[in-house]
């Protein structure tokens, strides 16, 4: 008896929220491996915070968070595709704020309102990963485009990521949408659907499926392919010659964020210099100017990219998912 | 029988005398209204949301079976089904059927080796079910080590691989039904077919396999329940091939799509009820089979079969062997196929944080063990001990959690904690709410096993506390727990290596901060990392063997100490 | 006992149901201090419901339960003051000897040395010194049973309940025990009851038996009273053996008719004339040979049968077509002198006043134990 009313104090005891003190909850659905590059400067920059994270591939994270507005959980969202805030805004799931440094970052990378709802960090893009040995076992061309992976050799061979859930995913057929138009993006797709192997969950997998040779091409974006090759995976990085779709990711402060002064620290950090500097290892650009770009990457994005029109994407985001379900989710 | 009927007893006024409200009626009545309002608030009541989520839209409007239609007429999802149903039975026959002849072998036989094949048979239950969807990619993947080596591609992603990494997890637990079957078997029907000349054959057509057809039928439903209700495999393996658990995961995790989401998961109920439904007829029926006068059949003697035997147990275990020596092996190499360099950097975990979700995990299954042993065990035993008119229903709500997937279990959860307003959002997003799903989820075992060790028991141990002024807590202290202990221990060992390795209710409940070891499994896997994915899973596997382990040092102590009073069987 | 004292036990009409079943009907009891007392009845008869009751372990529908003049029937059984015995013992398996009769004690908050003392006496008692730190499981049945007799009594509590006590032992311990019980609550003055099916059992112990039949009690009385005067058909059949005739009744009261054959019998409170009625006679009341010659209630029965039974034969005699057959016991010596064989005709005589009459008019089937 006495053992009884023991566990269930502990029970009882568990289930009380921690302490708060100076907790901050983040959702993100930047890639794992950076968050902890970033997490080491946070904790040693703002050591009063407790950071508790949920990472997520982005169209999850942002379904997670959709889902829990009438109980929200997240004080910050953290490196989540433009088009996605742009709905989180429209839904009035977001409290606007003026980070700490804000006039540095350009002004493409924010919400226009002032104070913004959202504020930009990076810029990432598609790009494929080819695997070499593969290739040669199956003699497999090298593809150059995106015309190239609806070629009869690679059936069966690509991967990418399903847009429903990774914004890697959605970034690459909406920049086809918009440079194909609709219907012909459409059917651009479904040719592309003939040679598909897999849709995953995850931006970064197709990629790292091509890298461990159990697919011949992964749809990824460029940190990740850059990231394989440099590991020692026979992959190549290929940036399609129509232009790579892209992304913005951004930082905002969720409406009546529990942890509210924590929350602006955090975002604050988020846009600061010491930030800028680690989120320029990973990406093609970050948002505030004068920051170095990775090896191996295109000095000037705009030369490699076909531009984006956020607002096309955040309006027509359900309608296109939807459509992509039912042509080919099975 | 005499004129003592309806009439004469409707002549009697129905309620009873009551006696003095006394502390232990107080005591008894609070806790049963407590394990009543547990398993309304935790079973009863989530499970209505979900049956009343699928007939609302997205809007919360009600709409009927508007989203059944829905679901039936949207090609894509309603593949799902049938996927579901022919990959659990193909798994289903070919896991009863290897594990079947594995029993035959350890039971029937004196071939050498017995007790090793017993213990690595046992090893899938330590592994979170992904874990051999994992290896089966590593092994006979695209570019996995046999596909490297032979050339030859068995394209393993779809049903294929679902099936037969399916029946690698699922064998155990088959083996220990169609063990327990076979071991009851009784010499004297084999003593008769043999005077009555019948041949080998026809005495395994006649005897053998009609003495474990309840055994049989019993496996039969378990592994067809976990396969269908089953989402690591598919989900790692099942390449373009969608079941209905990846469907549920997919609509809540991906599009949080509620209400399909419960839709999905008031269909997937329908096959594991009708499964759980059977298994508890089957199961009545079967106590009647072995009578006390049975003899204990002495194993057979062919040296060919023997030897046929072995050969094939030692085939299954090595390929057993295998697949966690892959897992293993991958996790210790630089980058599998290319570089066996070895490294210890896939355990350093830095894309999740490092050991935390491990010690989560182990927390959670602790608190579990603990708060789930109390509770069956006190459970059972208000249903055994304390009649009232309640038993009946709250034994019935006892033994129905195993009827329900994991996926529904998870989902009716965030309807349950993460409703708008509720006094249960605290809940949400905490441990122990992840302890609370595994207990609810894995109850209705341990709670079966305390009833049946209590029943056991002597009804009237209460009774004659009672009449000497001793409390029923302190009779159930003294006397019911310490002879249970060796259940008790059994029952905390089950729910510990379930919490360790459990996926599917899970998935949809870890929060920031409460990640657990099994999920960050299948995140890794997610996004590619599989090399710590299996790391990870070394990790869950050694603690749960350790645990094991140390359960069974336990036991050992127990028996030691209680053969005193155990020793010799009474003769009254 | 005198008379002014409230009985031990006192039960005014009980009646207990379990959903449509009726378990009693309207019992009412009362237990005289250091009385023993048997419930004696067939299996289902509700005896072990009654002593449920009485403990405070099953609830009444109906019905008072007073102990010592106080009513009881609200009281939770640990305030009743009892000790219990039942059939399985339920003797705690994990605690030695020792421990098992001091459970009760321990609860009373008495000092160990206290509880050692009352231990060592209780032991003494059931002679089972030698066995103290021994389990449950180490003993004979005979021996467990005097472990749960002695943990039921060291409490000292004012009543004994025992529930078919010695029906899982077997014959000859069951013997020695019986004595031994007896001895036990009369030495102790304890009052007790005790619920058996074997009526030898209680004919033997108890200073008055309770005679139960589907839920209702059928008479109380010393084992005599029960013997001689069974007050129903049921009772003289469940308790010994007797024969029974289906007749009916006379014009001329005290006389009935078996067919043609007149019988006169006991007296008995006049029935209108051709009212069936059973007539009951005990084996052994059955005049047998040349003593029947000029008695009253005369027949002739022939041998169909034989049965040694050890001090007395059981001759089963065909009465022709008019009648069963009846039953009679003859000791040794007579068996010779009548000259009783197979399908031998031997003249017989029912005493008068050994023919009792029970009004039940069609008598069932089974008829007697
Ligand atoms: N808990 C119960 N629920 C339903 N019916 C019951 C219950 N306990 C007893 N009965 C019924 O009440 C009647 C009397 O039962 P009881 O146990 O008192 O009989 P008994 O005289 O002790 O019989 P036995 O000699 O077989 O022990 C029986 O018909 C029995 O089936
Ligand atoms: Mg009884």
């Amino acid at each position: 008896m006495r053992r009884l009313a023991f566990s269930l104090l502990v029970l009882v005891l568990f289930a009380m929220p921690a302490a708060a003190k100076d907790t901050v909850v983040v959702y993100t659905a930047l890639e794992p491996e950076q968050i902890t590059d970033y997490m080491k400067a946070v904790n040693k920059t703002l050591p009063n915070l407790d950071v508790k994270m949920l990472r997520l591939s982005t169209g999850d994270i942002s379904a997670r968070f959709m889902a829990e507005k009438d109980n929200m959980q997240a004080d910050v969202v953290w490196g989540v595709a433009a088009t996605n805030m742009l709905v989180f805004k429209n839904a009035g799931l977001l409290e606007a704020y003026a980070p700490k440094g804000l006039e540095r970052v350009q002004p493409l990378f924010r919400d226009k309102a002032n104070p913004p709802a959202w504020v930009g960090i990076d810029i990432y893009m598609s790009a494929f990963c080819f695997n070499t040995e593969i290739a040669k076992k199956k003699n497999l061309p090298k593809p150059a485009s995106w015309a190239d992976l609806t070629k009869p050799v690679y059936k069966n061979e690509v991967v990418m990521p399903n847009p429903n859930s990774s914004g890697t995913g959605y970034l690459s057929v909406a920049s086809i949408l918009q440079r194909m138009k609709e219907p012909g993006g459409w059917k651009y797709l479904d040719a592309l659907d003939k040679n598909m192997a897999e849709y995953t969950k995850s931006g970064s997998k197709p990629c790292k499926d091509a890298a461990a040779g159990e697919r011949a091409i992964g749809v990824s974006f460029e940190y990740v392919a850059m990231k394989m090759k440099k590991d020692g995976a026979p992959v190549e990085m290929v940036l399609p010659k129509e232009g790579s779709g892209y992304e913005m990711e951004a930082n905002a402060l969720t409406r009546k964020a529990k942890n509210n002064a924590a929350a602006k620290a955090f975002l604050d950090w988020a846009i600061s210099d010491e930030a800028m500097r680690l989120y320029s290892k990973y990406f093609a650009a970050v948002s505030v100017a004068g920051f170095p770009v990775p090896e191996g990457l295109p000095k000037d994005i705009s030369k490699v990219v076909y531009p984006n029109d956020f607002d096309w994407s955040a309006k027509n985001r359900d309608r296109i998912l939807a459509e992509w379900q039912k042509r080919y989710q099975k | 029988m005499p004129a003592i009927g309806p009439v004469e007893a409707a002549r009697i006024p129905t309620p009873v005398v009551r006696h003095r409200l006394d502390g232990e009626r107080v005591l008894r009545g609070a806790l049963l209204t407590g394990f009543a309002l547990f398993l309304w608030l935790f079973v009863g009541y989530p499970l209505l949301q979900v049956l009343w989520r699928s007939l609302l839209d997205n809007e919360g409007q009600f709409i009927g079976v508007a989203n059944y239609v829905r679901y039936v007429r949207t090609p894509a999802i309603a593949a799902s089904i049938t996927n579901s149903l022919w990959v659990s039975t193909a798994a289903m026959v070919l896991t009863v059927t290897l594990a079947f002849v594995y029993a035959y072998a350890l039971t029937r036989t004196r071939m050498p080796w017995r007790g090793f094949f017993r213990v690595v048979a046992m090893l899938p239950i330590f592994a979170p079910s992904l874990v051999h969807g994992i290896a089966f990619v590593y092994v006979f993947g695209n570019n996995g080590i046999l596909t490297r080596q032979t050339g030859l591609n068995v394209g393993i992603y779809g049903a294929k691989g679902i099936i037969f990494a399916e029946t690698f997890y699922c064998f155990p637990h088959a083996l220990l039904i169609l063990v327990a079957a076979l071991s009851a078997a009784d010499a004297r029907l084999y003593d008769a077919a043999a005077a009555l000349g019948a041949s080998r054959l026809r005495t395994f057509l006649t005897v053998t396999l009609p003495g474990v057809k309840y055994g049989l039928m019993s496996a039969c439903f378990v592994v067809f329940t976990l396969v269908i209700t089953d989402f690591g495999i598919p989900k790692v393996i099942g390449g373009k091939m969608s079941v209905m658990a990846t469907e549920i995961y997919n609509q809540v995790i991906g599009q949080q799509n509620f209400t399909m989401g419960a839709t999905v998961s008031v269909v997937l109920l329908i096959p594991a009820a009708i499964a759980f439904a059977v298994d508890r007829l089957v199961q009545r029926r079967q106590y009647s089979l072995v009578t006390s006068a049975a003899q204990p059949l002495a194993p057979g003697r062919s040296r060919l079969a023997r030897a046929l035997l072995f050969v094939y147990c030692a085939t299954i275990a090595a390929a057993i062997v295998g697949v966690y020596g892959v897992i293993g092996v991958t996790s210790l190499v630089a980058r599998w196929p290319y570089s066996f360099a070895f490294t210890l950097k896939h355990y350093r975990f830095d894309t999740i944080g490092g050991y935390t979700p491990l010690l989560n995990s182990l927390e959670v299954a602790a608190l579990t063990a603990v708060a789930g042993t109390v509770l069956a065990f006190v459970g059972a035993y208000l249903v055994e001990k304390c009649r009232t008119i309640a038993s009946g229903p709250l034994y019935v709500a006892s033994i129905l959690p195993v009827a329900i997937p994991g996926m529904v279990l998870g989902l009716a959860y965030i309807f349950t904690f993460n409703a708008p307003g509720s006094p249960l959002n605290r809940l949400y997003g905490t441990l122990a709410l992840l302890v609370l799903s595994n207990l609810v989820h894995y109850f209705t075992v341990p709670f079966l096993t305390a009833t049946t060790s209590l029943r056991q028991m002597d009804a009237e141990f209460e009774s004659v506390g009672a009449s000497m002024g001793v409390p029923f807590w302190k009779t159930f202290w003294r006397v019911t727990v310490p002879i249970a202990l060796p259940s008790i221990v059994g029952i905390g060992m089950y729910f510990f290596l379930n919490a360790m390795v459990t996926l599917s209710a899970a998935v949809f409940l870890v929060a920031p901060g409460t990640e657990l070891a099994a999920v960050a499994v299948l995140l890794m896997d997610d996004a590619g990392d599989t090399a710590q994915a299996a790391a990870m899973s070394v990790l869950i596997i050694g603690s749960g063997l350790l645990v094991r382990l140390g359960f069974w040092w336990l036991l050992r102590g127990i028996t030691r100490r209680t053969q005193a009073w155990t020793a010799t069987p009474s003769e009254g | 006992m005198t008379a002014h004292r409230s009985p031990a036990v006192a039960l005014e009409r009980i009646a207990k149901k379990f959903g449509h079943v009726v378990a009693l009907r309207d019992a009412s009891l009362a237990v005289a201090e250091g009385e023993f007392v048997c419930f004696l009845g067939p299996s289902g008869c509700g005896k072990t419901t009654l002593l449920r009751i009485i403990a405070g372990l099953e609830r009444q529908n109906v019905g008072v339960v007073r102990m010592a003049g106080r009513d009881v029937s609200h009281l939770p059984p640990s305030e009743r003051n009892y000790g219990i015995v039942f059939q399985s013992y339920a003797l705690f398996p994990n605690l030695t000897v020792a421990r098992n009769i001091a459970y009760g004690l321990e609860a009373r908050r008495k000092s160990r040395h206290e509880i050692d003392g009352r231990v060592a006496e209780l032991l003494d008692l059931v002679h089972l010194r030698a066995h103290t730190q021994r389990y449950p499981a180490q003993l004979s049945g005979g021996e467990q049973q005097r472990v749960a007799l002695a943990r039921a009594l060291a409490p000292s509590p004012a009543l004994l309940l025992l529930d078919e006590p010695l029906s899982a032992l077997d014959a000859r311990v069951r013997l020695a025990l019986r004595q031994e019980i007896k001895a036990l609550q009369r030495r102790l003055g304890i009052t007790t009851i005790m619920v058996t099916h074997d009526q030898e059992e209680s004919l033997t112990m108890a200073d008055r038996i309770v005679v139960m039949n589907h839920g209702v009690i059928e008479q109380i009385g010393t084992p005599v009273d029960i013997y001689t005067e069974p007050r129903s058909r049921f009772v003289a059949g469940f308790v010994g053996h007797m024969n029974f005739l289906s007749v009916v009744a006379d014009a001329r009261p005290g006389w009935s008719r078996l067919g043609a054959l007149a019988l006169r019998h006991r007296a008995a409170p006049p029935v209108p004339a051709g009212t069936p009625v059973t007539l009951g006679i005990r084996p052994e009341e059955i005049i047998v040979g040349s003593g029947a010659r000029d008695a009253e209630n005369r027949i002739v029965g022939r041998v169909a049968g034989l049965q040694f039974l050890g001090a007395f034969t059981r001759l089963r005699l065909d009465l022709g077509d008019s009648a069963p057959p009846l039953e009679c016991d003859l000791a040794m010596g007579a068996l010779a002198e009548v000259g009783a064989k197979e399908g031998v005709e031997l003249p017989l005589a029912l005493r008068a006043d050994a023919l009792r009459v029970f009004r039940d008019p069609t008598p069932p089937a089974a008829s007697d134990a």
